[in-house]
Order: C-alpha cells, then sequence, then structure tokens
C-alpha cells in the first residue's frame, strides 16, 4: 500500500500542487500583469476575491470557470477524435516529464555527514536514504525527460492537420519544424556536461554539482559549461516556442497557428501546456547548469566555506532547515528561470521564420558540435 | 531498476491522463452546444473556405527539415552513451582512443552538414 500511497501524495504536491499552480499563476502574474507593467497598462484587476482584487490573481479561477463553461467547438469537417486527443498529447508530457525532476536529495534516516575532501559527497551515516522529494530516481532521468518531452511534437502536428483549417496546418507545420531542429542541438548541446558529470541521473547530476573549486566556487553546470548553457537556454526557449521563437502562434501571419480551431477547456489546456512546458524547461535547466537544489555553501551538515565548517542551530535543527533551504533554493531557481522566459517574451521582437530556422541549424548546431569537440579534447588533455 | 520501481511513473501516467479526461468531460457536460453552420466553419478570415486544408500543398523545406532531424538526432544518440562512459573509458587509459574515434564520427557528420549547407539544404527564403 506505501509503495502506492507515497508516490501519490508525491505527485499530488509535486505535480498538482507546484507545477499547475506555478504555471497557472505564471500565466496570471507573469504573463498578464508582468506584459502589462511593460506596456504601460493596468492589465487584470477586475476580478475580486471578497474585494479585493489580489493583484488580479482570481482571474485564473474566474477564467477557468469560464472557460468551463464555453462551447466546445470542433470544426466541421475536422477529424474529431484526433482533434479532442490533440491537447491531451500536448498536455500530458508536460506532467510526465516532472517524474524525474529532484527537488531535493533523498532524506536521511541517520546523519548526513559532508565530506570537503573528497568533493563535498554527502555520505548518509547509520541510516539509509528514502527518496521523499521527487517522483522517481530514474538513472536514464535525463534520456527520459527528453522523450517525454518530444511526444508534444505529435501534439501539436496533430491538433494541426486534425483542424481542418489551412492556419493550423500552417502553425502544426511551423511548430514541429521548429521543435524538432533544436531539439538537436539541446540533446547535443548536454553532450560536454555529460562528458563531466558522467550520469544521466537528475539527483546524482546535482548531487555533483555541490563540490567547489577551490572551496569557494560553486562547481555548477554553468560554470563548467557557459556555451552549454547559453545554448540550451535558448534551444529550450524554442522548444516550448515561447517568444522570440512563438511563430507557430505568429498572430499577424498564421491567427493562432495550431490552436486556431480550439475552444473552451481543450484551448486552456493548450495554453496551460505551454505554460507547464515553459516551468519544465525551467526546471530541467536549473537542475543540469544552476545546480538544482543545491544552495553555494550551504550542506546537510552546516555550513562550508573556505574550508570552514560551522552548523548553527546544532545538527538535527540544520538538517530540516537545510532541507527547507534547498528546496526554497530548487523552487527559487525555477521562478527566476520562468520569470526570465516572459520578461524575454515581452521584451525581445519576433523573429522570422527563416531567422529561426537559420539560428536553429547554422549557428545552434555547430556550435554546439564544437562545444561538444573542446570539452573533449579539454578533458583528454587534464 | 525492478518493475516495481515504475509504479509512480504508471500512477503519475494515469493521473495526468485522468485530469485531461476530466477537464475535457467537464466542458463537454457544461458548456452550451447550439451549433450553427456559421460557427462550425473552419476559420478563415471571415470568408468562406477555400478548398481543402488536406490537400494543400505546402513547402518541400519541411521534409528537408524532418531528413536532417533523424540524422543529427541519430547523431545525438551516438553522442549521449559515448559522453557518459567517457570517464570509465579515460579511467582506463582508453581517453585518446576514446576521444580519437568519437572526433572521426563528429568530423563526418559535420561535413554532412556542411554539405547540406552548401547545397542549400538549410536556406528558408
Amino acid at each position: 500500500m506505501a509503495e502506492v500511497l507515497i508516490p501519490i501524495i508525491k505527485i499530488s504536491v509535486i505535480v498538482f500542487g507546484f507545477v499547475m499552480a506555478v504555471a497557472s499563476l505564471m500565466t496570471l502574474l507573469g504573463d498578464r500583469k508582468q506584459s502589462a507593467k511593460i506596456q504601460n497598462r493596468i492589465g487584470p484587476n477586475q476580478a475580486k476575491f471578497f474585494g479585493f482584487s489580489l493583484m488580479g490573481i482570481p482571474h485564473f479561477i474566474a477564467d477557468g470557470i469560464k472557460m468551463i463553461l464555453k462551447e466546445n467547438i470542433t470544426p466541421a469537417g475536422s477529424n474529431k477524435f484526433l482533434h479532442t486527443i490533440a491537447p491531451g498529447l500536448v498536455f500530458m508530457p508536460a506532467l510526465i516529464g516532472w517524474a524525474v525532476v529532484p527537488f531535493m536529495d533523498f532524506y536521511c534516516t541517520g546523519t548526513v555527514q559532508t565530506l570537503p575532501d573528497q568533493n563535498y559527497t554527502e555520505i548518509c551515516v547509520g541510516g539509509e536514504w528514502k527518496n521523499y522529494f521527487s517522483i522517481m530516481h530514474m538513472n536514464s532521468g535525463l534520456l527520459f525527460a527528453f522523450a517525454i518531452a518530444a511526444i508534444s511534437v505529435y501534439g501539436a502536428a496533430i491538433a494541426g492537420w486534425a483542424s481542418n483549417s489551412k492556419f493550423s496546418l500552417l502553425g502544426g507545420l511551423r511548430s514541429s519544424a521548429q521543435m524538432i531542429s533544436y531539439e538537436v542541438s539541446m540533446a547535443l548541446s548536454l553532450g560536454g556536461v555529460l562528458m563531466i558529470y558522467g550520469t544521466l541521473n537528475l539527483n546524482e547530476m546535482v548531487r555533483m554539482q555541490g563540490n567547489m573549486f577551490g572551496d569557494w566556487l560553486p562547481m555548477w553546470g554553468i560554470v563548467v559549461q557557459p556555451l552549454a548553457f547559453f545554448l540550451f537556454f535558448l534551444a529550450g526557449l524554442a522548444e516550448t516556442k515561447r517568444a522570440p521563437f512563438d511563430l507557430p502562434e505568429d498572430e499577424p501571419v498564421i491567427v493562432a497557428g495550431y490552436i486556431t480551431e480550439y475552444s473552451s477547456m481543450k484551448f486552456a489546456m493548450m495554453q496551460l501546456a505551454e505554460y507547464a512546458a515553459t516551468v519544465f524547461i525551467a526546471a530541467l535547466i536549473a537542475v543540469i547548469f544552476l545546480g538544482g537544489w543545491q544552495m553555494p555553501y550551504v550542506y546537510a551538515d552546516g555550513i562550508h566555506f573556505l574550508g570552514n565548517h560551522w552548523t548553527p542551530f546544532g545538527e538535527e535543527a540544520w538538517y530540516w532547515i537545510s532541507i527547507f533551504l534547498r528546496i526554497g533554493a530548487m523552487v527559487f531557481k525555477i521562478l527566476f528561470l520562468v520569470w526570465l522566459q516572459f520578461m524575454m517574451r515581452w521584451t525581445l521582437p519576433r523573429f522570422r521564420y527563416d531567422q529561426v530556422m537559420t539560428l536553429g541549424w547554422k549557428i545552434l548546431l555547430p556550435l554546439s558540435i564544437a562545444n561538444l569537440f573542446v570539452t573533449a579534447f579539454i578533458l583528454m588533455i587534464l | 531498476m525492478v518493475l516495481a520501481d515504475y509504479i509512480p511513473l504508471i500512477l503519475l501516467t494515469l493521473m495526468a491522463f485522468g485530469v485531461v479526461v476530466v477537464i475535457i468531460s467537464l466542458a463537454q457536460f457544461f458548456g452550451p452546444k447550439n451549433p450553427t453552420p456559421e460557427k462550425m466553419m473552419p476559420y478563415e478570415s471571415g470568408s468562406n473556405p477555400i478548398g481543402e486544408p488536406h490537400g494543400m500543398r505546402f513547402s518541400v523545406k519541411f521534409y528537408m527539415v524532418a531528413i536532417s532531424f533523424i540524422l543529427f538526432d541519430l547523431e545525438t544518440i551516438f553522442v549521449i552513451p559515448w559522453a557518459m562512459s567517457w570517464q570509465d573509458s579515460n579511467a582506463l587509459g582508453h581517453g585518446f582512443y576514446s576521444f580519437s574515434v568519437m572526433a572521426i564520427f563528429l568530423t563526418i557528420l559535420t561535413i554532412g552538414l556542411v554539405y547540406e549547407w552548401s547545397q542549400g539544404g538549410l536556406e528558408w527564403d
């Protein structure tokens, strides 16, 4: 029973408590309210919760209710089955990918010790590691995340094809071509990172980033692979179809791309899936390049800085404080990256489609191959 | 890993599927249903649709992108296991061998990319 109950609790908290809440709040605060501020408008402020507008937060509940009460239209001549499953095919991968994202290291039932002379490895003395803070501990975590994220290409293509509308078809073609183009450089840019970490398990990856150069510089992915971070971030922006890469939803040219013919909750699901994918990419970037749940100098058995070590509040209390600090660090990194993506959306103008393709194939792909080459060469010489 | 370790994944898939089904049926249940021919018409800037989108021709460039994707995605499929096992082979003293094998592989693929580029396969005009 426990092996079913614990995952259900973890899934409810992580996916439905955190991801969906962040995705829908970000829709509102990050996107609508912030865009209003950037464009010198007021933004949503009419929906009120007991007379308080709360920065427009009640709007996302109001929007949801309104969407449910709208008519669900499948256009004439469309393939009803494919038209209905396409939002699911976009929505489900955005949730399933979270199975491998670690929000915190394993919980140790004994005492944790950090070994500064052994790359700051943390060992559990007199107890065992319990996986309470990620849904799954999967050895092929990164490959799984990529495989699942790639499924949403089918959703977009099917949505475009099944709608029986020319704009939808063009949008579906555009989005699938764009997503597969950037997937190549996205995966290749990780080659160098994988050479350094030597593991696909996301939690092991984060553990390795607890190591420090000269006891003061955290060995995060962005420090050891700055170019790969840049490439992965750009490719991630394009993967989630955020501006400046939102060509599939190029309003002046192809109306709303593959979601032109969607209405009611199916439309809401398409939108929500896009935001959930944004949060997912932010989590992947945070885990691979920004140290995941690692906080600089904060370890499970106290603070290590320049070879010094002290434990505030005693060992027992500090372990719990470090757990909360680390979960907070992970959440903060995700929120920061999501915010950054929204900032870019409202700051940069949209590319042309040929520019997007040129960037993907002629700039990012050669750069990621070169990055892999140079990393391998440097690692071989060292 | 044994099969029982994948229970959380199965549960997550089921729950995500359940959410999708619930959301779609909520809208189907609560939403009004009074379709009119104009409402069901595929959107084409307000005028009557001309022709069938499924027979519509689109640029052959999309096929080029798909073919290039298959090539370079295969490349990443070879690169990722190699990158994963790099540290092991380096520790065994096969670092230079491992590097040169992958260097030859990557060089051939880079030549392929340069060839496609020079033939105009990556041009969108």
